[in-house]
């Protein structure tokens, strides 16, 4: 099991990641998701053994790696999935599964599992981006790592490919039982394949949780806006429950108990509604996205809130709408920022 | 902090390189005058040599660039291989053959019966010169033109100037880079140059330093040697100031030209290109019919090769080093550059530095050793760059990913790394091999007693009159520079970026 305590990583006197604190479930895919430059490839390279750590302390179990106590990457039990595959290009597939197994028998297996079989004596320039992104993979596991590392491994692939194979990449770690962690800077990707997400922003860890909670209860302002479409409006928060101009909810306080309070609303969370009366805001932009449409809509308040409606609802900039809450579940609040 | 493991072997490397320097410092401080107006004499027939040479290089080099790079010419490819070709030829042997072919009582007046002016002295190695020289500005002044954006050339004219005021305003200022890099080349080469002066009767720096170490004068050599390489070192001063600009590449221009122009273009270029090359291929051809195969001796072939191969082998073994020392810090690409000035030296220098080091050494006098050491460190930069433009190029996630699978260092070295730069370390070879064959004034210099290659013979064979019998060796090393100059295109076209 793999877990990392306190740990912090510098280029020159730069320090690029600082004090992160995490613990891998045995066959837990971990997503590690942020900004361009917020670390997560760097904390990756560190666990691999391939750039030094500062300070704080990596343990495997059977290894433990401190700044002093260094481990080399191919005494680490770990696997690696590059951005760019890293398939050597002189090698067939085979070649390349089997680098360094004694028994290719297991090499075989994940061959067949993940479809290679036609492939096997190609070279990897013949071959398309998913299906090197299947070999690597396939490399990977044949060798039995104890821990697997996911650097954006589907960045460079088309976006109708990206969706089929985050699936057969989820499988395949779960087959193979063994834990990952998994970097990316796409949210929807960390939302739907992982079984916690760790936000990260500026080489520190925000939030590290269920995907459903980081989504619902984010830490702070910055997770909420990073994970998807987030708006704020002004409110009461008293008794487990937030009072606001267009409505009340339940509400959860993230940093306050009670008292003037900015709710986090996603757009499903606001109902908009046309119609002749009633009216309390004016629409600003629509985004039409196939199945639904996204709608901003300016309350009389000036406060600005999205929502998602059905595509059959058609609204154009300059109507005028009415808009509510509606939801069960509690929507989180913060301390109001002034 | 750990060294990289190539630092050790890459520093001594470095310091291997810069004994000639230390060794002529100390030989020259035994010459008695420093400078006198012979030496004055002698600097201003280098300086001109260099200047017309490189005038001449800039008139023929940069048209010819200007027509490769954006006119549409039927058999494109072939003719840019024909603008290059004069590089395929050692420039003594242009040198050798234009001697012969002109003046009373050259081949041109035996055969045709017209007498035409000799070629010696001054403008004799000036043009010379100019012929196997100007390729370098052809080609850098071709890549600059290339890597233009034609939609400023289109704008221009959109904007109403023409075509020709295009060229001088808006095409030509930007490409003067390109062409002050191919100038330096050509300054350093014909400063350097030994065979086209000796044989034009020319008496430049490279020239005099050979008469004097034939002279026993070996502290003189090494004052004359001494001072060549200021010049030299002043132009590669120079050169480290040029900075190539980098422009947004673009589509280049294309130019389709009518017949008349064509023609133009065609009676332009193809005097240059019969004198560069026709020329000495119709000379040996000829004097090969005259004197057949017999008088030829083939094993100097053979001493030619096999030093050359040895060559190629030590200066492979110690660019590998020198090249990873190169991509892993700042002290090894210091390392690196060093390695370097023995690019910068002259081969005369060179030589002459090395036979003193090889009289102080006297296990090393005279042996084939010395002048093996001689060729690997005049050419050991070309195996260092050709093995460092593969090991750049390769990902190096691919060596972590070896890394990260299980493999030592050691284990990644050798399965990964050392196949994948292959290419790159036997191109290097075949260069330090291709080099170290039609190398003349150090192998003149430093070939054990007896000890004749195909250049030094051919050197010979001139100082001794009996032209006929260049004929072999002569067309050998034509060959052998052709086959030099493929692999340097081809690599260089394998290092642009992929479209």
């Amino acid at each position: 099991m793999l877990s990392v305590s306190q740990l912090s990583i510098d280029y020159g006197s730069n320090r690029v990641v600082s004090d992160l604190n995490l613990a891998l479930g045995e066959s837990e895919i971990l997503m590690l998701v942020g900004p361009t430059g917020c670390g997560k490839s760097t904390i990756l390279q560190a666990l691999a053994g391939l750039i030094p750590i500062s300070a704080g302390e990596i343990n495997l179990g059977k290894w433990r790696a401190t700044p002093k106590l260094t481990v080399p990457p191919e005494k680490r039990s770990v696997g690696m999935v590059f951005q760019d595959f890293a398939l050597f290009p002189h090698l067939t597939v085979e070649q390349n599964i089997c680098f360094r197994l004694k028994d290719t028998a297991i090499a075989d297996h994940w061959i067949t599992l993940l479809g290679l079989e036609a492939f096997r004596n190609k070279k990897p320039a013949t071959l398309s981006g998913g299906q090197k992104q299947r070999v690597a993979l396939a490399r990977t596991l044949a060798h039995q790592p104890d821990f697997v590392l996911l650097d954006e491994p589907l960045s460079n692939l088309d976006a109708a490919l990206k969706d089929m194979l985050r699936w057969d990449i989820r499988n395949a770690l779960k087959k193979a039982g063994v834990p990952a962690i998994w970097v990316t800077h796409d949210q929807e990707e960390a939302l739907s394949v992982g079984d916690r997400v760790g936000v990260l922003d500026g080489g520190k860890i925000q939030q590290i949780d269920s995907p459903e909670r980081c989504f619902s209860i984010p830490n702070n302002r910055f997770v909420a806006r990073f994970l998807g479409e987030a708006s704020f409006i002004r409110g009461q928060f008293a008794n487990n429950q937030a009072t606001t101009a267009i409505g009340n909810v339940p509400a959860h306080g993230v940093d306050c108990q009670q008292g003037d309070v900015d709710v986090l609303l996603r757009p499903d969370d606001v109902m908009l509604v046309q119609g002749e009366i009633g009216n309390n805001g004016v629409v600003v932009w629509v985004r039409f996205e196939g199945g639904s449409r996204l709608c901003a809509v300016e309350l009389s308040c000036k406060t600005v809130v999205t929502s998602r409606v059905s595509h059959e609802v058609v609204v154009s900039p300059g109507d005028k709408v009415h808009v509510s809450l509606s939801t069960s579940h509690p929507l989180a609040v913060y301390k109001r920022e002034d | 902090m750990r060294l990289p493991p190539s630092y050790p072997m890459a520093l001594l490397a470095a310091l291997i390189t810069l004994t000639p320097i230390v060794i002529l410092i100390t030989l020259a401080t035994d010459a008695s005058s420093l400078f006198d107006s012979h030496n004055l004499k002698i600097l201003g027939n280098t300086l001109s040599l260099m200047v017309l040479t490189v005038i001449g290089s800039i008139v023929i080099g940069v048209p010819l660039a200007f027509i490769s790079a954006y006119v549409h010419l039927p058999f494109k490819k072939l003719w840019l291989v024909f603008f290059a070709a004069p590089l395929a030829i050692p420039s003594y042997i242009g040198a050798f053959t234009l001697y012969a072919a002109f003046g009373s009582g050259g081949e041109i007046h035996n055969l045709l019966g017209i007498e035409l002016p000799s070629m010696d002295g001054l403008s004799g190695a000036a043009i010379v010169m100019t012929l196997y020289t100007f390729p370098f500005v052809m080609m850098t002044t071709r890549s600059s033109l290339l890597s233009l954006d034609a939609s400023m050339v289109n704008a221009a004219r959109t904007l109403g100037m023409s075509m020709t005021e295009s060229v001088f305003k808006v095409i030509l200022p930007r490409v003067v880079n390109g062409i002050a890099a191919g100038s330096l080349l050509v300054a350093l080469y014909t400063l350097s140059d030994f065979g086209t002066p000796a044989m034009m009767r020319l008496d430049t720096f490279t020239r005099v330093i050979y008469v004097e170490y034939n002279s026993f004068e070996l502290s003189r050599a090494a004052m004359l040697s001494l001072q060549l390489l200021v010049i030299v070192g002043f132009l590669l001063l120079i050169e480290s100031q040029i900075k190539t600009a980098s422009e947004r590449h673009g589509r280049a221009l294309m130019l389709f030209p009518n017949n008349w122009q064509l023609g133009a273009m065609f009676a332009m270029f193809a005097p240059v290109l019969l004198l560069a090359i026709g020329l000495p291929l119709a000379i040996f051809s000829l004097w090969l019919a005259r004197d057949g195969f017999s008088s030829f001796d083939f094993s100097i072939a053979w001493n030619s090769a096999y030093a050359s191969a040895i060559a190629a082998v030590v200066a492979v073994i110690v660019a590998i080093p020198v090249a990873h020392a190169a991509l892993s810090g700042k002290t090894g690409r210091i390392m690196e550059r060093v390695t370097y000035f023995g690019f910068g030296i002259p081969g005369i220098v060179m030589g002459t530095a090395l036979v003193y080091g090889g009289l102080q050494l006297p296990f090393l006098y005279q042996t084939l050793g010395l002048l093996i050491i001689a060729y690997m460190l005049r050419f050991l930069p070309l195996a260092v760059g050709s093995v460092r433009t593969s090991t750049e190029h390769l990902d190096p996630s691919l060596v972590k990913s070896a890394r990260v699978l299980g493999a030592s260092p050691r284990e990644a070295f050798t399965r990964i790394t050392l196949p994948l730069t292959m290419r790159g370390i036997i191109a290097g070879a075949a260069l330090v091999f291709l080099e170290s064959m039609r190398e003349l004034e150090a192998t003149l210099l430093l070939g054990p007693t007896g000890f004749e290659t195909l250049s030094t013979y051919l050197w010979r064979v001139y100082e001794a009159g009996y032209f006929g019998r260049a004929a072999i060796p002569g067309l050998l090393l034509v060959l052998i520079s052709a086959c030099g100059l493929a692999i340097m295109m081809s690599g260089e076209k394998r290092n642009q970026p992929e479209h």
